[in-house]
């Protein structure tokens, strides 16, 4: 049954985030045909964000610019995306598993007393019915799940479900929405950045990792050369994090960043199961590691034995020659 | 203040997962509190130590859940309380969770909650925030430090890495992430006090519920484990050669570069 669907897109410094486009390719699923309605809020002119949003296969979109909207609050988002779900009455709706996405979509969910199947990494049509796939136990096992009653609403993780293809011949409508938002209760004081410039590790496609093994924050040095060169980004294990080689924020595993790339390479990281519940299921793992016993061995499709520090720098080479000879 | 803390019992991290008749086999599973609602129960303590006030520890569950509570109780927690399922239902989603919890919330006075950011197991992260709303509560989520001054918050919050300084006021809804404690482990008089310190057993019954209102909104199709990875290839030689082999696998066969 052909169904609108509402998706709900992100911009992150000034720029749509990729997972949009795979909720918009998750929405055109959903829909079975019907109509996949764009929702961006913000500050300012969205117009070229929603258009780009059209190119990637919505049918048409709707901006909600307002000054609340500057920054995110949950209160602002859940008003100004409440306000255009009750315009809309769609059938579904689908966002990001991003930070955004997992704070606003609870609230909206609860206070349309709907369901809503988190962190999906598939949706499919089977027979009639919508069905999603998600990670359950971190990664150690997947549920299928479909919502019973009426609105189907989903999180997508990023990485996953792929985009479709931009196409700037896609004609789409752009409107303008007002909202009113009033009494946001949490007021965002301050920002201070801490991830490093550019991609973001959910979505990263290249992810150089280091363990306890990289011994120093200077350790880390070669590895972002490596992950540089592979237009990639750095993440860590806690171990690393614990001995403070590097912040928090670039922690991945069961209670740090779930991540998916294309490409894993994890440097003197030694495999706990708590680690690989966040990087499991990367594409393809290049384990670094000088002990031939390491857990990390048993999940990785390459394996080098060694010396990280007399690797990685031999890595960096062969990848630079590479380049210069393609 | 009023401080209450939501708990999930979970598998420990350290599990292997099977599955068996398209469930998770739970038979020799070890069980543990929620690794970030350990954080929860340490954050409401040092609340509570700093401005007074009893902390309750709150979750949904069976029987078999009265382990973590009394593991809470003997972290320092002051009462708990089981709302236990086992014989009212058999299924359930977030929809459901929240639906009991906003009935036990109904009629008591709140000013702080705070729940984990997400369960290890089913992992939605979805009931701190829909709890939220349903009590028209103020929520942030995924907090690293908070500080209370009178009905005055101020709380840091992780955004994929960066930090958020927020302010808001009571009464609040936090999930925790990692980061904003260190939990103590239980001591022994600890856990010689927390044998006599109340724990309470609640059924829907007792929240005014029926099944009908609390019947989820999603159902469970399938459970299976991710298919066996191949071994993969552990490269030999020199390691000159080794890195070249690997960067001409990652373009021709992985294709990746
Ligand atoms: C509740 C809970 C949650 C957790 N959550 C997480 C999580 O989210 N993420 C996470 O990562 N961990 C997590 N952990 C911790 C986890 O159990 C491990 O302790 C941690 O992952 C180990 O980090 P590591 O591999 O860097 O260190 P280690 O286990 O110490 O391994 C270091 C590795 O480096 C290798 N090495 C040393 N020197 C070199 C060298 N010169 N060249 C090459 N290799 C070298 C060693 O052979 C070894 O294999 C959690 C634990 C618990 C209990
Ligand atoms: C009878 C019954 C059967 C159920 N069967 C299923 C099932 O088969 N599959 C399924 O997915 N769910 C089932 N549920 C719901 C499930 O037990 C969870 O409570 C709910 O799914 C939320 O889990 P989550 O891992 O997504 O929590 P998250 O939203 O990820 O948890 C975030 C935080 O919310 C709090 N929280 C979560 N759950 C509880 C709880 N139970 N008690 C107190 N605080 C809590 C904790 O602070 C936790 O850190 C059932 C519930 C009932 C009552």
């Amino acid at each position: 049954m052909s169904k609108k669907v509402l998706v709900i897109g992100e911009a992150r410094e000034g720029s749509l985030r990729n997972v949009t486009f795979e909720a918009i390719a998750a929405g055109n699923i959903v829909s079975d045909g019907g109509e996949v309605v764009g929702v961006l809020c913000g500050a300012g002119d969205l117009s070229s964000m929603a258009q780009e949003m059209v190119y990637y296969g919505a049918s048409r979109v709707i901006t909600v610019a307002n000054e609340e909207l500057k920054t995110y609050t949950s209160d602002g988002y859940g008003q100004a995306i409440y306000q255009v779900i009750k315009d809309e009455s769609p059938e579904g709706i689908i966002m990001g598993h991003t930070a955004i996405g997992k704070d606003v979509t609870p609230k909206l969910a609860s206070r349309l007393e709907s369901g809503l199947v988190s962190d999906a990494t598939e949706v499919v049509v089977e027979d009639g019915n919508i069905v999603f796939t998600r990670p359950i136990y971190s990664g150690k096992a997947f549920e299928k799940k479909e919502i019973t009653d009426g609105l189907v609403f989903a999180t997508i993780r990023p990485n996953n479900i792929p985009a479709l293809t931009r196409d700037d011949s896609l004609a789409g409508e752009v409107t303008e929405k007002e909202v009113e938002i009033t009494n946001i209760r949490t007021i965002i004081k301050d920002v201070i950045k801490k991830s490093s410039e550019g991609v973001d590790l959910s979505e990263a496609k290249v992810i150089v990792a280091g363990g306890r093994g990289v011994k120093s924050s200077e350790g880390f040095e070669p590895l972002q050369e490596l992950a540089d060169t592979l237009n990639g980004t750095v993440g860590a294990s806690r171990g690393a994090c614990d001995a403070g080689y590097c912040d928090y924020s670039l922690q991945i595993g069961q209670t740090g960043k779930v991540v998916t790339p294309d490409l894993y390479i994890a440097c003197g990281i030694s495999g706990a199961i708590q680690h690989l519940a966040g990087m499991s299921n990367s594409k393809v793992i290049v384990a670094i590691n000088k002990d031939p016993e390491a857990n990390i061995f048993n999940v990785a499709d390459y394996g080098i034995v060694g010396d990280l520090f007399d690797v990685v720098p031999k890595l960096i080479e062969e990848v630079k020659q590479m380049k210069v000879n393609a | 203040m009023n401080i209450f803390v939501l708990l999930k019992r979970t598998f420990d991290t350290e599990e292997k997962i099977s599955v068996a008749n398209g469930k998770i086999e739970d038979d020799s599973a070890e069980y543990i509190i929620n690794p970030y609602d350990e954080y929860a129960v340490e954050e409401a303590i040092k609340i509570r130590d700093e401005h007074g006030g009893e902390v309750t520890v709150v979750t949904i569950g069976e029987e078999d859940a009265e382990k973590q509570l009394r593991t809470a109780l003997a972290m320092g927690a002051d009462q708990a309380v089981l709302i236990n399922t086992e014989d009212d239902l058999e299924e359930g989603d977030q929809f459901t969770t929240v639906k009991i919890l906003e009935a036990f919330f109904a009629d008591r006075d709140v000013d702080l909650i705070l729940g984990g950011n997400v369960a290890i197991d089913e992992a939605s992260g979805q009931v701190g925030p829909r709890l939220a709303e349903r009590l028209d509560m103020p929520c942030v989520t995924t907090i690293t430090k908070i500080e209370i001054d009178g009905t005055t918050v101020t709380i840091d919050r992780d955004v994929e890495g960066d930090v958020e300084k927020v302010e808001t006021s009571l009464p609040l809804l936090v999930t925790c992430q990692q980061g904003l404690n260190e939990p103590r482990y239980p001591s022994l008089p600890g856990i010689m006090k927390a044998k006599k310190k109340p724990l309470e057993e609640l059924e829907l019954d007792d929240l005014d519920l029926e099944e009908d209102d609390v019947e989820p909104k999603t159902k469970t199709t399938e459970i299976f484990l991710p298919p066996e990875k191949q071994a993969g290839k552990v490269l030999e030689g020199e390691t000159a050669d080794q890195v070249k082999e690997l960067v001409s696998l990652l373009k021709t066969e992985a294709k990746v570069l």
